[in-house]
């Protein structure tokens, strides 16, 4: 009933772009495997971002995930003396548990699915993290996610609660000079499906701000999503990400190209 | 903060103008049921039709039916579509566990099953929105049909 068997989010995990979702990858089948692949590109004023990774889903109750992210500091990497295009790079294992609910076939009730994963994410550019205040370059993220297809509306909806101390994701590492603890974040997004092949939506995601030398703002998109097949999805949005390293309103476009079974 | 909460309201905004862009109501006829959307009996009949035709050319469920008297499989689900639907029928066939639990259905049956029938939904010309009301009814009968 939904369009596709699997989307996955920038974390590598099942879900839409900046948010995670409480589906499995792959809950077309609750009798098999399920597997999803990504590859993301998001350009930013000064900025840029690739993501690939891939999810695996058991029985539409296990998930498993792997992403690899590249930030480019592009030439913003002159102005903070760290060369041009520098690097950050950050690798995330994540799994995710099915609680309870069908976001699609409990059609009856109010009641939606729920999921609780986490996140292990390693980020490779401790020296330069630690110099600009952040306490590690490893963290994990805790989260609990749920969801809803409200299919007489032709709606679906997600709300996920996370425990983070990710700077950027975890891209500019974990705790800092401000703040070392974890943060309550959430994560909210919304499509209308239009028809089998397109979806349009929104999403809006907040973010720890932890860092001393430079603000962090929470993050939303405005997406569009085309379904040709069951196997294959693409995902156009526009993203603002907010402040980063001391440059401001990075906004830009998404774009995702999946392939699952 | 004050900035996240804006940019939040706008997130909101623009998503809400998108939907109703696409809202587009249903002709207040008398009796405005799912049941009139999807063409009164006519309709459901050859829905079932149209439907049923899909069923038994997909080589993935087409076995399942191979031991089914077709007419009267038919003449139950057009029955039960009225009824669900909220037009003036009354089911008179078995329920959808006693049905189905003989032929030991799994998930992936049910996805191909819907799959058909949006499709046959599509080849009646009945608009996405008013498909996804009768699957919303629908969907429910995984909890009943699906017993592997
Ligand atoms: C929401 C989903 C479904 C609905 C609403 C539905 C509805 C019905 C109805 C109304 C009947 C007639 C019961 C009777 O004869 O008293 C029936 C029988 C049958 N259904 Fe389904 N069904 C569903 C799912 C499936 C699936 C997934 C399959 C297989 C892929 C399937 C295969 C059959 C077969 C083979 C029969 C005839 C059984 C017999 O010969 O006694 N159904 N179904």
């Amino acid at each position: 009933m939904l369009a596709t068997g699997g989307a996955s989010q920038v974390e590598g995990a099942g879900g839409g772009g900046l948010a995670t979702w409480a589906m499995i990858t792959g809950y077309g089948s609750r009798d098999g495997i399920g597997a999803n692949t990504h590859f993301t590109y998001v350009g930013l004023s000064d900025f840029s971002l690739k993501s690939y990774g891939f999810a695996i889903g058991l029985h539409d109750r296990l998930e498993l995930s792997y992403a690899r992210q590249a930030f480019d500091t592009e030439d913003a990497g002159i102005t903070l003396g760290l060369g041009q295009n520098f690097k950050f790079n950050q690798d995330i294992y994540g799994i995710k548990l099915r609680l309870v609910g069908d976001a699609v076939h409990d059609q009856d009730t109010w009641l939606p699915q729920i999921s609780v994963g986490v996140q292990h994410k390693r980020a490779d550019r401790g020296q330069v993290i630690r110099l600009i205040g952040g306490r590690s370059d490893r963290g994990t993220d805790f989260y609990a996610a749920a969801s809803k297809l409200f299919l007489s509306e032709s709606l679906l909806v997600n709300a996920t609660l996370r425990a983070t101390k990710a700077n950027q994701f975890g891209l500019l590492g974990f705790g800092g000079d401000r703040e070392n603890g974890y943060s309550a974040t959430y994560e909210a997004s919304a499509a209308y499906l239009l028809n089998k092949h397109l979806a349009l939506g929104a999403e809006y995601r907040t973010k720890p701000d932890n860092l001393s030398f430079a603000r962090e703002n929470a993050a939303y998109s405005l997406f569009a999503s085309v379904f040709p097949n069951k196997h294959i999805s693409m995902t156009l949005a526009y993203v603002d990400l907010g402040d980063i390293a001391l440059h401001p309103d990075q906004r830009g476009i998404y774009a995702s190209l999946q392939a699952g079974f | 903060m004050y900035d996240a909460m804006s940019k939040a309201v706008l997130v909101v905004a623009v998503f809400v103008v998108a939907v109703m862009v696409n809202f587009r109501p249903a002709p207040a006829l008398a009796g405005d049921t799912l049941y009139t959307a999807l063409g009164g009996n006519e309709g459901i009949v050859r829905l079932v039709d149209k439907a049923t035709e899909e069923f038994l050319a997909d080589p993935r469920i087409s076995n399942t039916f191979a031991d089914t008297n077709i007419a009267r499989f038919k003449e139950k689900l057009a029955e039960q579509f009225c009824e669900l639907s909220g037009g003036p029928c009354v089911y008179s066939g078995q329920d959808m566990h006693a049905a189905h639990k003989g032929l030991k259905l799994r998930s992936r049956d049910f996805s191909a099953l819907v799959e058909n029938l949006q499709v046959a939904m599509g080849k009646c010309d009945i608009p996405f929105s008013t498909q996804n009301k009768l699957l919303a009814l629908l969907a429910p009968m995984h909890r009943d049909v699906v017993t592997q």
